[in-house]
C-alpha cells in the first residue's frame, strides 16, 4: 500500500522515514552497551544483540537477576526487550524471538524440552526455505528434533537425516540449511560470531572559564590541545590522519574544522599550521567556550629516532608535509597525481588520484602510439580544408588562426567503447600532425561519411606535442 | 722601480670583464630559477621545461641508482584552459610516473604552490605554467621564489603563457617556439622529434644567444643546422645493429 492511500484511509496516520544506517549505528552502540553484562558481545541485525555471559551471572546474583537487570536497564532508557538465556547463541535467539521473555535454557536441561513447540522459523532460516519446510509439513522444532540424534531408534534418525541433507544442499550459508542451523542450536557445531569492539578515537577537549572572543588566544587553546593530542597518540603508538576540530560557542553553535593529512602524522606544529589556515573564518559570537580536537582517523606510526643531521631536519619539509599544507590551502582535489587507466579513448586513458596512493598496476604502453604532451581539457572544434572527405585537412582554423598542415602522420583510428557508450557515437581518426611554423598538435575527424551516425564529420583539436 | 708596476696589476685583473660562457646543454651548475615564455597554442613552452628539466637533473644526479624524487607541476586555471593538462601517456617515461599536478585557481594559490613546493625536500623540481601576466607575479613575487629556489636547491621552471617578458627575478630567461622538426627515417612526411627554436635573452651567467634544440630521445641537444633526410626515428621502431651482420662476416 502506497503512503497516500494509507493516509487516505487513516488521515492521522503519523509516518516516520525509514533510516537503516542509523537504526545499524545505534545498534551497534547498544552492543556496545550491552558489554555491562558480558565481556564479549556481537551485533544480529536488524535488531538484536548477542552477549556472551558465560562465567558472568555470579556477578549478578544469578541468571534470573541477570535477566531482571536485562530488562530493568532497557526499561530505564525506554526500549522494549525481550531477552532470554541459552548454552547457545541459536538456542537464545530462539528463545528470545518466539518463547516467553525471560526464559532461561540452563546447562543441564533438555534443549528440546524448551525448544521442542517452538516454530521452525526460530532457526533463522531464509523465508523460501521456510517456505519449503512448511510444504513438507514441517512447523516445529520438535518435527525437525527427530533428526537430531537424541532419540531413541538411531536408524531411523539417520534416515531423516540423510532425507534433510539431501534435500537441503547448500552446505555453505547455514540460513539456507536447517539440519546446519539445528546443529547450531544445539551446539553440535560451532557458530562464528563477530564481536563489536569499542575502539575509542583519540580526543582531547579543553573547557574554559571565560569565553574566547579573540583568534590569539584560539590559537593557544588549540596549540594546547595540539600538544595534548600528540601526547595521547604517541601512548597509543598512533599518528593521525584525519582530525576534527570542535568549537562549541556560548549560544549552542557548533563549529567543525576538518583536515585530512596525506600521511600519518604526530607533528604538533604541522597540524596547527594546518589548522591556522582554516581557522580564519571562524565566527566566534559571544564567545567560544569549548574547544575539542578528535582525530577520527588514526594509523600505527611507530616512534622513530630523530634524525642525528639535525641540518637535514631543518632544511625544508617533507612531501607528505608539502601535500598537506597544498591540499588545505587548495583543496584535496586540487593536489592530484595522473595515473593511466585501462581505455583507448584519450580522455578515458587517464585518471587523477591522491598523490600518495598506490598507483595501480597497468598494461603497458605501445612505444608506436605517440601520445601528446599536453591534452585539452575537451576537444576543441576546428573548421578544416581538405582535398576529400577522408582525408587528412590541408588547412585548418584553431583559435582564430589559420594554419597550413605540412606533415601529417595518421590516422590512427580508436573505435568508441560500446560497453560503455551509445550506439550512436562516433569513432575518431586521429591524425599527428605540423604545420608551416612546426607547432605539433593532434587533431581527429569524428566519425565517417555516410557511416550513417549523422551528417558531415566534424574534425577537432585535442593535444598539444612538445 | 718601473719593474714593480710591470705586471698585470690586481686592479686591472678585476676591472677586466670575465668572458661570458655560451650556454649548451649539459651544463653542470644551471640556474635554479628560468622563465621560459611561449605561446599558449604550443605545448613548446612545457616540453622545453620539461627538457631542459632533465637536462638539469641528468647532469647534477649523481650515480646512486634510478632518482625516485617526485616532479611537482602546478598550473592555474587559466593556463589549464589554454594549454590543457599534461598527459601521462605521453610524458617521458621517467617521470611519468612521479609527477604530481596542482590544479590551481588562481595565480595567487599555483604561486603558493610553486613555493611551497620549492621548499619541499623531497622533490626533484617544480615546474609552473602561470598565463598572462597576472597582478600577483610582480618582482616581489618572482624574487620570494628564487629566493626560496636557491635556499632549498630545488629547481623551478616557470612557464609563461601568452605573457610580456616583464620584470623578474628569474636567473635565465628564455623565449620559445616551435620550429620545423627534422624529418623521421621512416616515414619523412610525418612530424619527427620535438625541436624548438630558443632565445635566451636575459641571464646571469652567459651571453644571451639563440639555438635550435631538438629533443633527442631524452637528452637535450642541439638540433643539426641542416636539416638531414638521416634523421631518428621519433617512435624508435627500429635499433642500430650491433656489429657486423651475419651476411657480411659470411662474406668476409
Amino acid at each position: 500500500m502506497l503512503l497516500a492511500d494509507a493516509r487516505a484511509l487513516c488521515p492521522e496516520l503519523a509516518a516516520v522515514a525509514a533510516d537503516p544506517a542509523g537504526d545499524l549505528a545505534t545498534l551497534e552502540k547498544l552492543a556496545l552497551w550491552a558489554q555491562r553484562w558480558g565481556p564479549w558481545s556481537a551485533m544480529d541485525p536488524p535488531d538484536g544483540v548477542l552477549v556472551d555471559v558465560t562465567g558472568a551471572a555470579h556477578l549478578f546474583g544469578g541468571e534470573e537477576r541477570l535477566l531482571g537487570d536485562v530488562a530493568r536497564g532497557f526499561a530505564a532508557r525506554g526500549l522494549t526487550v525481550r531477552a532470554a538465556l541459552a548454552p547457545t547463541a541459536g538456542a537464545a535467539w530462539a528463545l528470545a524471538h518466539f518463547a516467553a521473555p525471560g526464559t532461561i535454557l540452563a546447562p543441564g536441561d533438555d534443549p528440546l524440552r524448551l525448544l521442542g513447540d517452538l516454530p521452525v522459523a526460530a532457526l533463522r532460516l531464509d523465508d523460501d526455505v521456510l517456505t519449503v519446510l512448511r510444504r513438507l509439513g514441517i512447523k516445529r522444532l520438535g518435527e525437525l528434533a527427530g533428526v537430531s540424534g537424541a532419540g531413541e531408534d538411531p536408524a531411523r534418525e539417520a534416515a531423516a537425516r540423510d532425507a534433510l541433507h539431501r534435500r537441503f544442499r547448500n552446505r555453505r550459508s547455514p540460513a539456507a540449511n536447517p539440519l546446519l542451523r539445528l546443529d547450531q542450536l544445539l551446539g553440535k557445531v560451532p557458530e562464528p560470531l563477530l564481536p563489536v569492539l569499542a575502539r575509542p578515537q583519540p580526543m582531547v577537549q579543553r573547557r574554559l572559564m571565560e569565553p574566547l572572543r579573540h583568534r590569539s588566544l584560539l590559537d593557544r587553546v588549540v596549540e594546547d590541545l595540539a600538544e595534548d593530542m600528540v601526547r595521547t597518540l604517541e601512548a597509543r603508538g598512533e599518528g593521525a590522519r584525519r582530525l576534527e576540530l570542535a568549537l562549541w560557542r556560548v549560544d549552542g553553535e557548533v563549529l567543525v574544522r576538518r583536515i585530512e593529512l596525506a600521511a600519518a602524522t604526530r607533528e604538533a606544529g604541522h597540524m596547527l599550521r594546518l589548522f591556522a589556515a582554516r581557522l580564519e573564518d571562524v565566527e566566534a559570537g559571544f564567545g567560544i567556550e569549548t574547544v575539542q580536537l578528535r582525530a577520527s582517523w588514526s594509523e600505527p606510526l611507530s616512534l622513530s629516532q630523530s634524525d642525528l643531521d639535525a641540518a637535514a631536519e631543518q632544511h625544508g619539509t617533507a612531501l607528505a608535509a608539502c601535500i598537506d599544507r597544498l591540499s588545505v590551502r587548495l583543496g584535496s582535489a586540487a593536489v592530484t597525481r595522473p595515473v593511466a587507466r585501462a581505455s583507448h579513448l584519450p580522455e578515458r586513458a587517464q585518471g587523477w588520484q591522491a598523490p600518495l596512493d598506490p598507483v595501480p598496476p597497468a598494461q603497458g604502453r605501445l612505444a608506436f602510439h605517440a601520445r601528446p604532451l599536453k591534452l585539452l581539457e575537451r576537444p576543441e572544434p576546428i573548421a578544416v580544408l581538405y582535398a576529400s572527405p577522408d582525408g587528412y585537412p590541408q588547412r585548418f582554423r584553431w583559435r582564430g588562426c589559420v594554419r597550413e598542415v605540412v606533415r601529417v602522420e595518421g590516422p590512427e583510428r580508436i573505435a568508441p567503447e560500446w560497453w560503455r557508450e551509445r550506439s550512436t557515437v562516433r569513432l575518431r581518426d586521429y591524425y599527428r600532425i605540423e604545420d608551416e611554423a612546426g607547432r605539433r598538435y593532434w587533431i581527429y575527424r569524428s566519425g565517417l561519411a555516410g557511416d550513417g551516425r549523422g551528417g558531415v564529420p566534424e574534425w577537432f583539436l585535442q593535444g598539444l606535442f612538445a | 722601480m718601473p719593474s714593480r708596476f710591470s705586471g698585470t696589476s690586481p686592479a686591472r685583473l678585476l676591472s677586466r670583464p670575465r668572458a661570458p660562457t655560451r650556454w649548451r646543454p649539459g651544463l653542470s651548475a644551471q640556474p635554479l630559477h628560468s622563465e621560459i615564455f611561449a605561446s599558449a597554442a604550443e605545448a613548446s613552452g612545457a616540453g622545453l621545461a620539461l627538457a631542459l628539466a632533465r637536462d638539469a637533473l641528468k647532469s647534477t644526479a649523481g650515480h646512486e641508482g634510478e632518482d625516485t624524487r617526485q616532479v611537482l607541476w602546478v598550473q592555474d586555471r587559466a593556463a589549464i584552459r589554454l594549454g590543457g593538462r599534461p598527459c601521462v601517456a605521453g610524458l617521458p617515461s621517467e617521470l611519468a610516473h612521479r609527477l604530481i599536478h596542482v590544479a590551481a585557481k588562481s595565480p595567487e594559490d599555483a604561486l603558493f604552490a610553486m613555493e611551497e613546493g620549492l621548499r619541499c625536500r623531497d622533490l626533484a623540481c617544480v615546474i609552473g605554467e602561470i598565463a598572462g601576466n597576472p597582478k600577483a607575479l610582480s618582482f616581489t613575487a618572482s624574487r620570494r621564489l628564487s629566493l626560496a629556489a636557491e635556499r632549498h636547491g630545488i629547481a623551478l621552471w616557470l612557464v609563461r603563457l601568452d605573457a610580456v617578458p616583464e620584470l623578474s627575478s628569474a636567473r635565465m630567461r628564455w623565449r620559445v617556439r616551435a620550429a620545423p622538426s627534422p624529418p623521421p627515417r621512416w616515414n619523412a612526411d610525418a612530424p619527427g622529434t620535438a625541436t624548438w627554436h630558443a632565445e635566451l635573452f636575459r641571464a646571469r651567467a652567459h651571453a644571451p644567444g639563440e639555438w635550435m634544440l631538438s629533443d633527442d630521445n631524452g637528452t637535450l641537444r642541439p638540433a643539426p643546422a641542416a636539416i638531414t633526410a638521416a634523421a631518428p626515428d621519433p617512435v624508435r621502431l627500429a635499433r642500430p645493429t650491433v656489429g657486423r651482420s651475419l651476411a657480411a662476416r659470411a662474406r668476409a
